[in-house]
């Protein structure tokens, strides 16, 4: 049968670019919200913008949480992206959310004392490969992503984090732990480089 | 570290690229989409459409137009023109626009920046501002007033005060078009810019003015923006994408130069 890709739309964003951007890479993806077609994926996208809290709740709401745990735990690979990584987390700050816990770790707000940063990290910025990772494989020095986030992912353990980028601090902005990998950016908005790193996830057996 | 942006506007009219735009490439008259893609491979990090589109029944067109770019265009893409109502944006999203810019009729009703907030996302939300230089008073204290409908129609509004009721109504940047350097090309009002960019946390984008890489230098250092549009620069063939780019990385401000 053929392998089926699913985005899973939660109501946190328009899904569509993410789409674009794997048919680019020649991955066919499909973007639905129900549990029995994410429960059948191959291969899943979690991407979202939006708050945790939400996200959260439409995430619980529609059953998506108890088949995420179970593909995690059954080693389909799973790339989450932005609130997509956050959610991934134990809990996120945002809202005093309890969340996923693929990871573990918390999701802060940036502290953002310094008046002239401004809010939220919004732009280009240069991810840093901490650890080497088959979705990160392309990645060179200087190589800047996408971001548009006001909080980040801090996994406990340090063996999760596999790139970092600077914004007054240093923070994670690739975690991953066994077949599931998240990004803090906005892959599919992040030029050839981001395309890359689908192009990766597309053949990716979820192994590091 | 945040990079600066090198943002460019095109402005379309019927689906096509306005003729007021007048590229030197004539054969690239008319196609917004491929026009889009060059400035995407040659290292643009965002791209603004404007839809000047007259007539409301022509303006599905500009779906089509913005699906099209979507589709082979993998950076941030916005855009605005006609923006007055929730639906509106949310149409635009859908055919595959990240941001949507309100102008006009956000003056005209202010509701509409928070009803987009809080439908499509603070983040997505960009106030587009007109701005004209006058004489403070007491009621434009700052010196500079809000215009609209294309710059013809003064509102007695003042610049900064709106650029503060858009952030905390839930814009997630601004534009900031002066009218006076508007078509100048004698560079951006940096004074205006520096004032609204230090007054608001939100992103502010530079916008009316440039005419050559220097311009664009002063704005996103002196002029504290965080991203420079530009439009006939690089529309008439004088400049490139990568060459401003390269030009401001040299100037030390900091861009994306890997793409």
């Amino acid at each position: 049968m053929k392998p089926v890709t699913v985005i899973i739309d939660y109501d946190a964003g328009n899904l569509r670019s993410v789409q674009r951007a794997c048919a680019e890479v020649g991955l066919e993806a499909q973007i639905s919200g129900d549990a029995a077609d994410v429960a059948r994926a191959d291969r899943i996208i979690f991407p979202g913008v939006g708050a945790a809290g939400s996200g959260m709740a439409s995430v619980r709401k529609n059953g998506l949480d108890r088949v995420l745990l179970d593909a995690f735990a059954a080693g389909v690979p799973i790339l989450g992206i932005c609130l997509g990584v956050q959610i991934s987390l134990d809990h996120s700050e945002e809202q005093d959310t309890p969340t996923l816990g693929l990871v573990p770790g918390k999701v802060r707000r940036f502290q953002f004392d310094n008046p002239a940063l401004k809010v939220p990290h919004m732009g280009w910025n240069e991810v840093r490969v901490t650890q080497p990772h088959p979705l990160l494989a392309d990645i060179e020095p200087g190589q800047e992503f996408y971001f548009v986030h006001g909080y980040y992912p801090d996994p406990t353990n340090k063996s999760d984090v596999f790139a970092v980028s600077d914004y007054e601090i240093e923070f994670p902005c690739a975690v991953g732990r066994g077949n599931y990998f998240g990004t803090q950016f906005h892959t599919e908005k992040s030029g050839r480089f981001g395309l890359n790193l689908l192009a990766n996830f597309a053949k990716w057996d979820g192994t590091c | 570290m945040l990079s600066k942006r090198l943002i460019a506007c095109l402005d379309v009219r019927n689906g096509n690229l306005a003729k007021s735009v007048k590229f030197v490439d004539t054969k690239d008259i008319g196609d917004p989409v491929s026009k889009a893609r060059e400035y995407y491979l040659d290292g643009l990090d965002e791209l603004v459409f404007y839809d000047i589109t007259a007539s409301h029944e022509k303006r599905g067109i500009m779906l089509d137009v913005v699906e099209s770019v979507a589709s082979q265009v993998f950076i941030p893409l916005s855009v605005g023109g006609g923006v007055s109502s929730v639906q509106d944006a949310t149409d635009l999203r859908l055919a595959g626009a990240e941001k949507i810019n309100v102008n006009s009729s956000a003056v005209r009703n202010p509701d509409l920046i928070s009803q987009c907030a809080a439908s499509i996302g603070e983040q997505n939300v960009v106030l587009s501002m007109d701005v004209q230089r006058v004489e403070p008073t007491a009621q434009l204290p700052s010196g500079y007033e809000i215009v609209i409908n294309g710059g013809r129609k003064p509102m007695g509004i003042d610049a900064l005060e709106w650029a503060l009721r858009g952030e905390s109504l839930g814009a997630g940047e601004l534009v900031i078009n002066s009218i006076d350097a508007d078509g100048t090309r004698e560079g951006y009002e940096i004074n205006l810019t520096r004032m609204i960019s230090e007054a608001v946390r939100i992103p502010v984008i530079a916008s009316g003015g440039a005419g050559e890489p220097q311009h664009l230098v002063d704005v996103l250092t002196e002029g504290r923006a965080d991203a420079a549009l530009v439009a006939s620069m690089v529309h008439f063939g004088d400049y490139t994408c990568s060459g401003l780019k390269q030009d401001l990385h040299n100037a030390g401000v900091r861009m994306r130069m890997a793409w």
